[in-house]
């Protein structure tokens, strides 16, 4: 079994003896080198006794294994003896143990019908959607406890969780309003120069970023990019027990690593999402200087009659919310993370996927609203 | 079966192991001989684990030199190398089964890496593999679904996948059960009963030491490398050394009674 080198490789012959194949292997037999194999060493004879000898073998390992019990199946198969009394007791065993094995190896059924499936699905759902009601449920509870008791709040893994959410998250943030409110005001002049509006290039990226396109975008970026994180950081600690621990000392993983999250991302997407607004009106005055020529105060004059202070609060409400969208959903995902590397990669993964979801369900909710209201 | 080769199984010459700057051994030299059960002991931090995976060539040492049947290993071209790997086996402390695949599939990989061998053929072997180690009736879970002590069995069938001359087991009872332990110790007697493989075993689990070991180096932290060599049971009768004797009579007599 031993792996130091020797010279000669596996081979096989085999001679009938009347109706006996007598069968010599000999040299070196290891499963990662070259050996031969049972249908060339018949040679399409049929015998009905074969008999095995390994007198001549140098090493062996499970390749001179795979060899012999492909001699067993064939002589099964064909109704031949096989003679393995030349074998030693040390290779009869293992050929016994490799035949049992053989036969008491069944498949593992994992599959299942179509109405198991669609009733484990519901359930999946109905689970999955009751987890989220006591998830906020719990959120909520938590901050009115913090509410009362604020000293109990982790102010300093707030302040943290802000500058990682929030100043961290600037330059990102900053260079994808820019460049929408770019291509807002390119894709909004093709239209309105061939009605000689270019003025109203102004109005298209001011509405569009403070009403919708600054807060949706900020949002989608900080499920990314900070929901991912929240995630895949819960999720770790809870691989690493970490969750338990907290349990076990009476300490609510809610109050201790949600609440200081949730807080730091509902202030910072608001002001994230005014930063946005600000980038993206300043990509659109870029494009309508340098392409309508459109002067910047004349672009700003024509933005402010048409945008005023409800368009901008409509915008905050959105960011906030979608804070609390990327918050809840990277924390949740965090702590239904199963305990291990991949599950901790599914919770990530499944982290942004919900985040992106409920913003954009939770956007046209906002828009419908806003419409029944008229703001 | 096998003939004993000339060489040694491994042989360890004045390696240095550290990270960085950080010198964790020094000096370290000693061999093993085909067939032997060897143990690497000492109290936590001292360097154990370390020593194992600058023999394994997951760290290089920072001087001396690791050797296979004779063969450098350390500075080996990357054939050589890849030749060497063939080897040995490995069961790390975590089993490290990889989660997306199944028991079988885990056994298996060895295999489909470093054989022409059919994939039914490879299917027997990786069921046979299992079924040694007391998997049978497992092969298609996957490792999030066993218990500890099963993944530990399921990491050694993997080790055992290419039939190797040499295993290394990285605490192979941390975290298990007494009986669980015993039969994995067991289980290694049964290896190398049947294959006549060398298995180097880095532990500090008393009861596995005296049970199966046939030599021991002791490793200290302080030193920085090995201050006793031999039979555990002769260790712990003769040696003059205080920090052999407290680390091996500890476990070997429950209570402190000499």
């Amino acid at each position: 079994m031993c792996a130091a080198p020797a010279a000669n490789s596996a081979t096989v012959t085999a001679a009938l003896v009347g109706d006996v194949l007598e069968v010599a292997l000999a040299g070196r037999w290891r499963i990662t080198e070259a050996r031969p194999h049972w249908a060339d060493v018949l040679a399409g004879r049929t015998p009905r006794w074969v008999k095995v000898t390994v007198d001549q073998v140098e090493k062996w390992d499970s390749s001179l294994l795979l060899f012999l019990f492909e001699v067993r199946q064939w002589t099964r198969m064909t109704g031949a003896y096989l003679d393995t009394e030349a074998l030693p007791a040390k290779l009869q065993a293992l050929l016994a143990q490799l035949s049992r094995s053989h036969e008491t190896s069944v498949p593992f059924d994992r599959s299942e019908n179509f109405i198991t499936a669609v009733g484990h699905a519901t359930m999946e759902v109905w689970k999955k959607g009751s987890d989220i009601s006591h998830f906020v449920g719990e959120c909520t509870y938590s901050a009115l406890k913090l509410a009362k008791l604020p000293h109990k709040f982790r102010w300093k893994d707030c302040v943290h969780e802000m500058q990682q959410c929030g100043a961290m998250a600037l330059p990102i943030v900053s260079l994808i309003s820019f460049l929408v409110g770019l291509t807002l005001a390119y894709t909004g002049a093709l239209v309105l120069r061939q009605y000689g509006g270019d003025i109203y290039v102004a109005d298209l990226v001011g509405l569009s970023m403070v009403r919708e396109m600054g807060a949706l975008m900020t949002g989608i970026v900080l499920a990314g990019r900070t929901g991912a994180a929240f995630a895949a950081h819960l999720g770790n600690m809870k691989a690493n027990e970490e969750i338990d621990a907290l349990e076990t000392l009476g300490i609510s993983p809610v109050d201790f690593l949600v609440a200081p999250r949730l807080l730091a991302l509902g202030v910072m997407m608001p002001l994230l999402s005014l930063y946005a607004n600000c980038l993206g009106i300043a990509g659109g005055m870029t494009v309508a200087a340098m392409v309508l020529e459109i002067s910047p105060t004349a672009f700003w004059v024509e933005m402010l009659t048409i945008v005023d202070l409800s368009d901008i609060l409509s915008g905050l409400i959105k960011a906030a919310t979608f804070g609390a969208i990327v918050g809840l959903a990277g924390c949740l995902r965090g702590l239904q993370a199963e305990r291990s590397a991949a599950g901790v990669g599914r919770a990530a993964t499944s982290a942004v996927v919900t985040a992106i979801l409920f913003i954009i369900v939770a956007d046209a909710i906002y828009a419908v609203i806003f419409d029944i209201l008229g703001i | 079966m096998s003939t004993v080769p000339s060489t040694h199984a491994i042989e360890v010459e004045a390696v240095t192991c550290g990270y960085g700057g950080n010198v964790v051994l020094r000096d370290v030299s000693f061999t093993v001989p085909p067939g032997e059960i060897f143990f690497i002991i000492g109290g936590s931090g001292c360097g154990k684990s370390t020593l194992l995976r600058h023999l394994i060539g997951i760290h290089l040492p920072t001087a001396g030199e690791v050797r296979f049947f004779g063969a450098p290993f350390n500075h080996a071209d990357a054939a050589t190398r890849r030749g060497l790997l063939k080897t040995f086996g490995v069961l790390y402390q975590s089993a490290a089964l990889w989660s997306s695949l199944t028991l079988r599939e885990n056994v298996a990989l060895p295999l489909e890496e470093y054989t022409d061998l059919r994939q039914r053929e490879i299917e027997e072997i990786a069921t046979l593999k299992l079924a040694q180690v007391g998997l049978t009736g497992f092969e298609d879970y996957y490792p999030a679904e066993i218990s500890g002590g099963m993944k530990k069995r399921a990491g050694l069938a993997r080790a055992l996948a290419l039939d190797p001359a040499i295993v290394f087991l990285d605490e192979p009872s941390a975290g298990l059960d007494p009986i669980t332990s015993r039969k994995l110790d067991d289980l290694v007697l049964e290896i190398r009963e049947m294959f006549g493989t060398t298995l180097v075993v880095v532990s500090h689990e008393l009861a596995s030491i005296f049970s199966i070991a046939d030599r021991v180096i002791m490793l200290d932290k302080s030193q920085k490398g090995i201050i006793a060599e031999g039979k555990p049971r002769e260790l712990a009768e003769r040696s003059r050394d205080p920090r052999v004797t407290e680390f091996l009579y500890r476990g070997d007599r429950p209570g402190g009674a000499a």
